[in-house]
């Protein structure tokens, strides 16, 4: 039988096999991914960010529970977690220590969580976070949840992977100014403050509050004619942030989290933002693999010992950095 | 872009509630290159089978203080091998009497540790140990 039949017909090992193929970036997990695709587009995939120690693995761990377990009328869901943790830039090495707090979620057939961790890259996710996301959307699961790194302000990836991104914030992590650098704030569908039972919250919950309705009066903040290339763009056109209090420990405050997933999965089919947004995702992957892809033939293409002996001329100041890459990119060493 | 990490997780079965030994055996892994998955205190076997599977893990290490290794840790193994993964390396540490080292490192136990070991020790076990098969299940 073929991997990518196994998989679809629920084999568990041979997912988990395959996830490590896809993260390792393989010939064979590619062609897998190759035969998934036509599978792939039915999951809600739900991003989570938000800074470290705010919540989020615990979040997950609660909203996660509830969509196993949801309210009387809607059917549970098959739910996967991809949590991603750094990779020490010293020793390439990491702790993922996610899975830690989704004690809930063990011993139920129907959640898959997968650990990464970021090796090198920036901006919150691994390389292949999005490629993993695949695989779980063709395995047939169907809410997804992808945990960022959880570094701050750059983390927007995210943002161009899930079709809803929610925010964590934590009472006392800053001021308004804070709160309206650009950044992750911006990226927000559902904002949540989570370890709501700690001082400070109020003063958190206006900060935040002043600043998203500041937004939706502002009508040059967010224009829905945007074009798509713009990478990041947020038409929040017909859908206001919710601003939700948690505390994620206490299993507090999840319910209406929950209900605002449903909600903004609703706004995403009927404004038609879920195919605006499956394109910028699709778009972001494509372009992603072939800034990869060049900057590996072209790896390929050149000596490590040219390399070194322009880095030289470049750090005794001979070259200038953009000398530098005109000899390397043209192969001219003249 | 072909980047191979050896992955372990690192658990605490039973109900003993000290982990310092098994976070600085966490921590060394990591700073020996390797990817580390912590999963906590207080585990059941069948949770630690479960997050082996779910994360493909070669490497399990297992931290037991509470004298119930006898118990667990062939349940570990059991569970371990019903999943087909019998090619996962478990490794034990904590405290574990010396007549009974023997019969775990009989049950395919790969590595017996108790204090005072050096954690140099344990990542040079590790790193000779896991060569993984490359073919895959049912194919």
């Amino acid at each position: 039988m073929s991997l990518a039949k196994s998989i679809r017909e629920g084999n568990r090992l041979a997912l988990a096999r395959l996830l490590t193929q896809v993260e390792n970036g393989t010939a064979e997990g590619r062609e897998c991914l190759n035969e998934l695709f036509p599978y792939t587009g039915n999951a809600h995939l739900i991003g989570v960010t938000g800074s470290p120690g705010s919540g989020k693995s615990t979040l997950v761990n609660c909203l996660a529970f509830l969509f196993r377990h949801p309210p009387e009328g809607e059917p549970p869901r098959q739910v996967a977690v991809v949590a991603v943790d750094p990779t020490s830039p010293f020793s390439g090495g990491a702790i993922l220590g996610d899975r830690l707090r989704m004690r809930d979620l063990a011993g139920d057939a129907g959640v898959f969580i997968r650990s990464m961790a970021s090796r090198g890259s920036l901006g919150g996710l691994a390389t292949t976070t999005a490629d993993i996301v695949q695989v779980f959307d063709a395995a047939g699961y169907e809410v997804i949840f992808i945990e960022t790194v959880g570094a701050g302000q750059a983390e927007v990836d995210i943002a161009r992977l899930a079709h809803t991104t929610i925010v964590v914030e934590s009472p006392g992590t800053g001021d308004e100014v804070q709160a309206i650098k650009a950044g992750i704030l911006e990226i927000a569908d559902i904002l949540v403050i989570n370890k709501a039972d700690l001082p400070m919250v109020e003063n958190t919950e206006r900060a935040l509050r002043s600043i998203f309705n500041w937004d939706m009066e502002d009508p040059t903040h967010h224009h829905p004619d945007e074009p798509s290339n713009v990478k990041v763009s947020r038409v929040t056109k017909g859908w206001q942030v919710p601003i939700l209090k948690t505390v994620a420990t206490d299993n507090e405050g999840i319910q209406p989290v929950y209900q605002a997933i449903s909600q903004h999965l609703q706004y995403l089919y009927q404004s038609q933002e879920w195919l605006r947004r499956e394109h910028i995702r699709l778009q972001s992957m494509l372009d992603l693999l072939i800034q990869n892809t060049l900057l590996e033939r072209w790896q390929k293409s050149i000596s490590t010992e040219t390399y070194q002996k322009v880095l030289n001329n470049l750090v005794s100041r001979q070259i200038s950095p953009y000398h530098a890459l005109q000899i390397l990119l043209d192969g001219d060493l003249s | 872009m072909d980047e191979r990490k050896i992955r372990v997780l690192i658990a605490k079965p039973g109900l003993d509630g000290h982990d310092r030994g098994a976070k600085v055996v966490a921590r060394a892994l990591r700073d020996a290159g390797m990817e580390v998955i912590y999963s906590g205190l207080r585990q059941t076997p069948e949770m630690i089978a479960e997050a082996a599977l779910q994360e493909d893990v070669d490497v399990v290490g297992l931290s037991i203080l509470s004298g119930a290794h006898m118990t667990l840790v062939p349940r570990v193994l059991e569970l371990l091998r019903a999943n087909h993964q019998e090619y996962v390396k478990v490794f034990v540490g904590g405290i574990i009497p010396d007549e009974d080292i023997p019969r775990l490192l009989e049950l395919g136990v790969v590595g017996v540790y108790g204090p005072g070991t050096l954690t140099e020790q344990i990542i040079h076990d590790i790193q000779a140990q896991t060569t993984r098969p490359e073919h895959q299940p049912n194919s």
